[in-house]
């Protein structure tokens, strides 16, 4: 896999708004990719030496690891609401707080639910921008 | 000229000013379809808010809680939840390897043209269903917030029509946008104030509140009924098989919000997928507080106007206006109904935005023209051109249907649509190699009539209605039901998946195997993704 990565070639992304139309230093290929027609551009990029580079490999897996289990964590937190609302109405007409009951908690419990799975998958995604960022770095 | 009126013109007024401004702004494609790639992550946030916080969920969530209690509130928690699946799944990828529309996430790997005509077809009938359902809503809406002696359903109707024509085809993604923004603020604005009034009503404290909401009477077939409304079971009842409706129901709203094509066209107008992601989370806050508070304006209303009332001044969707008119008199119940109305014309052109976008983009360009325009600026004036019939001919339907019309319906069908076509192939071409062009349409198809046939055959269109209903809201087909459920999405949803694998299956397509891993660094890393335009 090392071999392969060292072919790899720096973020082709065009700059906006760069002071100069002139290519980055470092930059691999005939012309500056702002001049480069739809077709050169894919043909630039060695994009099945990318998908099976070992950061890219390792950058899929991290984000395997949290997204897989967040869906089916709220997939379940989510259908086992309507499920009990749908056949368990006495456990969920139980009342817990004056007259708040078990259906109206469970209920609210799932914008909570939303709102820190949010919040968690914002920090890991400030880790899957750096290994991303990492996939087409020179080194 | 009345407080309502008044309102009404102010917020006609001020959308006409940024339509103007945004026209001088905006030039070429990429400013008509995705605003220049150059709106911020809370702006785009608070932009995707407001498409989803639509009249129908705004009056018509309102309204479903002060008529059923917690079963109204089911809609709302799944509105939210649903979200996590656009965040998690589909944004960042969708921004990464798109450019204005879904179809060109689908289009990477597979056979172009048969996947972008499919993909155009089935966006624009969840567009246009959805959008008729808003327009019939919003006649009816206009005639009774301003009163029939000023306002008649088709002046109405066709008065919705022409703004949201005008803010797209002279505006732009950017005016659609800010469009929706102020909107937005002005709904949660309202919204908090109404929640604010409710808990003021019952002395600041939520136990006299939820103690209210346990012991609502009103009158149903000529005799007093009390009910507790915090208890499931109002509208989801054994008899009518509520249970698996709601279960349904639940899988159409968080698979099909990750398909809605207006939703979706939202992300392209971000620099990246970094700003997506952060749009999202903004979304995810505003309407998660949105839907929580609909709790107090529709128990609200319920306990403070009564379920009687509300019945006899308009019906349930009239619950949030009237609940502003009972606790702060007619000036806030006219404040309340020009957000209404603003939320109304926001979401149409919304709505026409992604439907003429798909149009031109998918289908004229790339299908008929094979991915070459033939002068420049012609896909623009192609969108701009198909925003005007897509509005004529909405108003022409709405007319014709009439303000009775029983259209509720359609919002599930685009949402059944959205999951049970759409979102199967967006998932399917992201995270499956062998996923291929077979496999799209059939999935496509498969998805599409799924949904249309099931929703014919349910309780929606298939019913026998009691004698003496009004001709216009009489069910099409007086016939018992064959399907039992009024959302398709239990069913519907696995057959697009299986028409999706089926067709993949049945046929191997080296070509999109081999540019799987293309599709996949990009929607990754963002490598290659289109950039914002600078000045």
């Amino acid at each position: 896999m090392a071999a392969e990565d060292s072919n790899i070639p720096p973020n082709p992304t065009p700059i906006v708004g760069a002071a100069t139309d002139i290519a980055p230093l470092g930059h691999i290929g005939p012309k500056p990719p702002h001049e480069r027609t739809a077709e050169e551009e894919r043909r630039a990029i060695d994009w099945e030496s990318l998908a099976v580079s070992e950061r890219f490999r390792a950058l899929l897996k991290a984000k395997r690891r949290f997204i897989v289990p967040a869906m089916i964590f709220f997939v379940a937190y989510y259908f086992a609401l309507l499920v009990l609302v749908g056949y368990a109405r006495p456990l969920m007409e139980k009342r817990v707080i004056g007259a708040v009951n078990v259906a109206y908690l469970f209920a609210l419990s799932q914008f909570f639910m939303a709102w820190i799975i949010a919040a968690l998958y914002i920090r890991a995604a400030a880790r899957f921008d750096k290994m991303a960022a990492d996939v087409f770095e020179r080194r | 000229m009345t407080p309502a009126l008044g309102m009404f013109l102010f917020f006609v007024l001020i959308t006409l000013a940024i339509t103007y401004w945004a026209a001088r702004k905006s030039r070429g494609a990429a400013a008509f379809f995705t605003a220049s790639r150059r709106i911020t992550g809370w702006q785009n946030g608070v932009a995707v808010a407001g498409d989803y916080m639509s009249a129908a969920s705004f009056l018509g969530i309102a309204g479903l809680i002060a008529f059923f209690g917690y079963d109204g509130f089911m809609f709302s928690v799944g509105w939210l939840v649903a979200y996590l699946t656009v965040l998690l799944v589909v944004a960042e990828p969708l921004r990464n390897a798109g450019k204005y529309t879904m179809a060109d996430v689908l289009a990477y790997r597979l056979n172009p043209r048969p996947v972008r005509a499919m993909a155009a077809l089935s966006t624009l009938t969840v567009s246009t269903f959805y959008m008729i359902a808003q327009m019939v809503g919003a006649g009816a809406l206009v005639v009774l917030l301003l009163g029939s002696s000023h306002v008649t359903y088709q002046t109405a109707v066709i008065g919705v029509g022409v703004l949201m024509i005008i803010y797209v085809v002279f505006g732009g993604m950017l005016a659609t946008t800010w469009v929706q923004i102020i909107k937005a603020i002005l709904l949660m604005a309202g919204t908090i104030l109404l929640s604010i009034l409710v808990l003021a009503h019952f002395g600041w404290s939520f136990g006299n509140f939820f103690d209210a909401v346990t012991h609502v009477s009103y009158h149903e077939k000529g005799a007093v009924v009390t009910k507790n409304f915090l208890e499931p079971g109002l509208r989801y009842t054994a008899a009518n098989h509520g249970a698996l409706d709601l279960i349904s129901l639940g899988m159409a709203l968080v698979f099909g919000t990750a398909g809605l094509p207006h939703i979706l066209v939202r992300f392209y107008t971000v620099p990246d997928a970094k700003t997506a992601r952060i749009s999202v989370v903004w979304a995810m806050v505003l309407i998660g507080s949105f839907y929580i508070m609909t709790t107090f304006l529709g128990f609200g209303a319920a306990t403070i106007v009564g379920r009687d009332f509300i019945a006899s001044h308009g019906g349930n969707n009239m619950s949030a206006p009237l609940l502003a008119q009972a606790l702060a008199g007619d000036i806030f119940f006219a404040f309340i109904a020009a957000i209404a109305f603003a939320t109304i014309l926001a979401v149409v052109a919304g709505l026409t935005i992604s439907a003429s976008t798909s149009f031109a983009h998918d289908f004229y360009t790339n299908v008929i023209h094979r991915g070459v325009e033939r002068a420049p600026g012609e896909e623009v004036r192609v969108a701009r051109m198909t925003a005007f019939v897509v509005g004529a001919v909405a108003i022409c339907i709405a007319i014709v249907l009439g303000k009775d019309a029983n259209v509720a319906f359609l919002v599930a069908l685009a949402f059944a649509v959205a999951a049970s076509a759409n979102l199967p192939v967006i998932v399917l071409s992201l995270f499956w190699k062998r996923f291929n062009t077979t496999g799209a349409v059939s999935g496509l198809a498969t998805g599409l009539i799924a949904s249309l046939v099931l929703i014919i055959i349910s309780p929606s269109i298939m019913k026998v209605d009691p004698a003496g209903t009004v001709a216009a809201a009489r069910h099409l087909i007086q016939r018992p039901p064959i399907f039992p459920l009024e959302n398709p999405g239990i069913l519907s949803i696995p057959l697009g998946f299986l028409g999706a694998i089926l067709g993949t299956l049945s046929r191997r397509e080296p070509q999109a195997e081999a540019r799987f891993a293309e599709l996949s660094v990009r929607a990754n890393t963002g490598l290659g993704a289109e950039k914002a335009v600078t000045e």
